[in-house]
């Protein structure tokens, strides 16, 4: 047996014994997502144990080394678990923007102080963080942002305002960008920061969305405090940081082109709705082949975010790649759920009943919508695979 | 295995791109068309193709061939898409060895050694109607003594008149709609009874409408077993879809790359037309679809090689995606070229012709998503 295939079975035995069966039904939503943090609380001791067991093991952050907390896996072991945890449909273990995000900007810029300090809370899920990057006034113009962090010797005090800050209010710590030389251009005067988010300078307020989810915030600093052993990489060098750091975040809301996480199959939900016909064909015809058409796109997409991410772990393929991926897999989820929408017909246009699991559909879609949105717009996606891949005159 | 082309498949990519580039560039293809030329291709570069090993690269060494899959076939033919070569190679060196891996050793100990060399050249004789359909299969052949009466048509055959064998799909049981009751011949050049007649296609290929009219085959024609043809038929299949897609992505990829060059080149209002956002988006949009074409297609063929049962979807799969992706590809890239998009000089229009051919071979996109659709119930 080759050393990847004894990987393969201790992995699968582990799991088959270490697996809540509970943490192996497919999640009905995003009240069963474990996101960790000070404020979480536990949907269920399965959900608990099924994290703690993981994070023990690192593997809720699979590829990080080992010294920061992280499970030291290879490209090939790690996608070895992902398999084997599909297999038997386990659940994520823990969703986190520091996973995602925050990490391996650490992990590229930080300090080793900085990695001691701040990756193993969010291997084991203790510590949640959220993004302060977008403002009023600077949301594709990211690099417009005016929140403005003064020196005071060993630490920055902070005002100003961020927006959209997605779970702000569930959050312990944010990672932020902020302004530290106004004077210079815009791009290099801003400064990449962390900071505990309990202190009485730092107000997170929720904002209603359309989905009548409340998940982002508006963020107020006044006179907030962050030490300056927590500057990223170099003052007035956060840009660098930042962009890195949307490449990953890119690549981890792409992961929405893969569909709606083990609910019903589109087809069998139209079916459902429509009926079919005695040979088994969906009923509505048109319908039908809007399906088959989104089926094949989902089909190659999937085989794209296998690729993408064999190629990345290897460390091939172009830098502006997530942007790809991303512009793709939004559009997809979104006219995923569009087709959700026009299967469900007037079901599921349901808001609060209980046959639609409190218009889970309808919610959905319209949550979809601001899959194109976050972490930098389709636009803006286009425009970075012009200028970065295709290498179109500006 | 990971979802990218290891380093000798890389190689054998950068082999077969400077190859066909040096010696059968889109010029090649205008050389054959303007002279018009009735063969279909180049003899001469259809055996420096076997001398380089394209044309055996799916026989095991055993047999004399190269021993490799269909993610290495995909390379050529992508490169062999991006040039527009006119070559056999897909029906020959892909489809027919293919088909006759199903089957009795005498039609691999007969033909494998003259594909290898480049001396003999296949031909798929599976469509009827103007839409591929191999379910709808209606030729019959009849039972005659020890062997065969094969009787019908046959449409869209590539190399179909000069080919030195023609693979033929008949039926000998079942009724026209069954998968049952088809059964594959392999029928010889000259055979009585058999007509060809060449059509030239819109992209200056050469399709041959076929007429058996009671063609004699002995019962050693048949490849695998009578009636039950539906098996190396897929396969068949499978691997001509597969090298299609391959070969579809090299048309869209080489549109793409000649659009993006235009586009930097071409100045209005005194700056490139690439600056233009309107066109930027476009062509990002095109490069994405192209991506995830690109891995479909790799997917598909990975998943033969591996013989893994869930290679037949991801086919479909790839022929559909390629099919859309490369129509997008040829459409945008003559809309950005406009006035000279039109002409005949400039290459882009040769793309979308091809294209076009293309997408239809062996099923077009609508005909894979439905069928993928129906295996999944709905
Ligand atoms: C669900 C959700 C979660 C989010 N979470 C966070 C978070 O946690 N932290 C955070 O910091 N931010 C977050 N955001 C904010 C997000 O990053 C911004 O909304 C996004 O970058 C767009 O900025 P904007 O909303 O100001 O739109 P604008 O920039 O005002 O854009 C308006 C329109 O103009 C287009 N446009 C703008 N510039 C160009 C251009 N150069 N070329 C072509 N078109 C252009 C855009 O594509 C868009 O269609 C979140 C947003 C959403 C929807």
């Amino acid at each position: 047996m080759s050393d990847l295939d004894t990987f393969r079975a201790d992995t699968r035995a582990w799991l088959e014994e270490n697996c809540p069966a509970e943490m192996r039904q497919p999640a009905r939503g995003d009240g069963d997502a474990c996101w960790g943090g000070r404020k979480f609380e536990f949907s269920s001791d399965a959900q608990k144990q099924w994290l703690e067991r993981m994070a023990a093991k690192g593997w809720t952050a699979p590829m990080w080394p080992a010294d920061y907390g992280g499970g030291g896996l290879s490209a090939a072991e790690a996608k070895v678990l992902q398999q084997e945890m599909a297999r038997i449909n386990a659940r994520p273990p823990l969703s986190s923007f520091g996973i995602w995000m925050l990490g391996p900007a650490l992990l590229k810029f930080g300090t080793e102080a900085q990695k001691k300090e701040h990756l193993p809370p969010i291997v084991r899920g203790e510590i949640r963080w959220c993004q302060g990057y977008s403002e009023p006034g600077a949301g594709s113009d990211l690099a417009g942002l005016q929140t403005k962090a003064v020196d005071r010797g060993d630490h920055y005090i902070i005002n100003g305002q961020k927006v959209w800050t997605s779970y702000a209010d569930q959050a312990d710590w944010i990672f932020c960008l902020v302004r530290t030389d106004p004077s210079a251009p815009k791009h290099k005067g801003i400064s990449f920061v962390l900071f505990d988010m309990d202190q009485p300078g730092v107000e997170a307020r929720p904002i209603k969305l359309i989905s009548g989810y409340s998940f982002f915030c508006e963020t107020y600093f006044t006179d907030a405090r962050a030490e300056k052993k927590n500057l990223v990489y170099e003052e007035n060098k956060g840009w660098d940081v930042a962009k890195y750091l949307l490449g990953h975040e890119r690549e981890m809301i792409s992961g929405m082109g893969l569909g709606g996480g083990g609910g019903k199959p589109l087809p069998a939900m139209a079916k459902d709705a429509v009926g079919e016909e005695a040979d088994g064909r969906l009923a509505d015809p048109l319908l039908r082949a809007e399906i088959a058409m989104f089926e094949v796109r989902s089909a190659a997409y999937r085989a794209q975010a296998e690729r993408f991410a064999d190629e990345f772990k290897a460390g091939r393929g172009n830098p502006a790649q997530p942007s790809m991926m991303k512009y793709y897999g939004t559009e997809l989820n979104k006219r995923r759920n569009e087709l959700v929408m026009a299967a469900g017909g007037s079901d599921a246009l349901e808001w609060d009943s209980e046959e639609s699991g409190g218009g889970k559909k309808a919610r959905d879609w319209l949550r979809s919508k601001g899959n194109s949105v976050e972490g930098g717009t389709s636009e803006i996606q286009l425009n970075i695979i012009s200028k970065r891949i295709l290498e179109l005159p500006s | 295995m990971p979802l990218y082309l290891t380093e000798d498949q890389e190689m054998l990519r950068d082999s077969a791109e400077g190859f066909v580039r040096e010696k059968a560039p889109v010029a090649h293809m205008r050389k054959l068309r303007d002279a018009d030329d009735g063969t279909g291709y180049d003899p001469a570069l259809w055996r420096e193709f076997a001398e380089m090993g394209f044309t055996s690269i799916l026989m095991s060494e055993d047999e004399g061939g190269l021993g490799l899959g269909h993610v290495e076939a995909g390379v050529v033919m992508e490169e062999i898409g991006k040039n527009l070569t006119p070559s056999p190679l897909l029906s020959t060196g892909i489809a027919a060895v293919a088909a006759l891996k199903h089957g009795g050793a005498q039609h691999r100990d007969k033909w494998y050694p003259k594909i290898a060399a480049g001396e003999a050249v296949a031909a798929i004789a599976v469509d009827e109607g103007a839409k591929h359909d191999p379910a709808a299969t209606a030729m019959t052949a009849a039972r005659s003594g020890n062997g065969f009466k094969l009787s019908g048509r046959k449409t869209f055959v590539t190399h179909g008149h000069v080919a030195d064998l023609l693979i033929v799909a008949a039926r000998t049981g079942g009724s026209a709609g069954d998968a049952d009751g088809i059964t594959l011949f392999a029928v010889e050049k000259g055979a009585k009874g058999l007509k060809a007649d060449p059509r030239r296609l819109a992209d200056a290929s050469i399709a041959a409408r076929l007429e058996f009219d009671n063609v004699e085959v002995t019962a050693d024609a048949v490849i695998g077993e009578v009636d039950g043809g539906w098996g190396p038929l897929n396969a068949l299949l499978g691997a001509g879809r597969a090298a299609a897609s391959a070969e579809m992505l090299g048309v869209g990829q080489g549109a793409a790359d000649i659009t993006v060059n235009y586009l930097k080149e071409r100045k209005q209002f005194g700056v490139p037309i690439g600056s233009f956002q309107a066109l930027q988006h476009r062509a990002a949009h095109l490069y994405a679809e192209l991506e995830v074409a690109r891995a479909a297609v790799l997917k598909a063929q990975q998943l033969l090689d591996e013989g893994s049962e869930k290679a037949h979807k991801a086919v479909h799969v790839a022929k559909a995606m390629t099919g859309w992706t490369t129509t997008l590809a040829v459409q945008e890239g003559v809309q950005m070229h406009a006035g000279v998009g039109m002409t005949d000089e400039y290459d882009i229009g040769l793309y979308m012709k091809r294209g076009r051919t293309l997408a239809e071979l062996f099923g077009d996109a609508n005909y894979h998503a439905d069928r993928l659709a129906r295996e999944a119930g709905y």
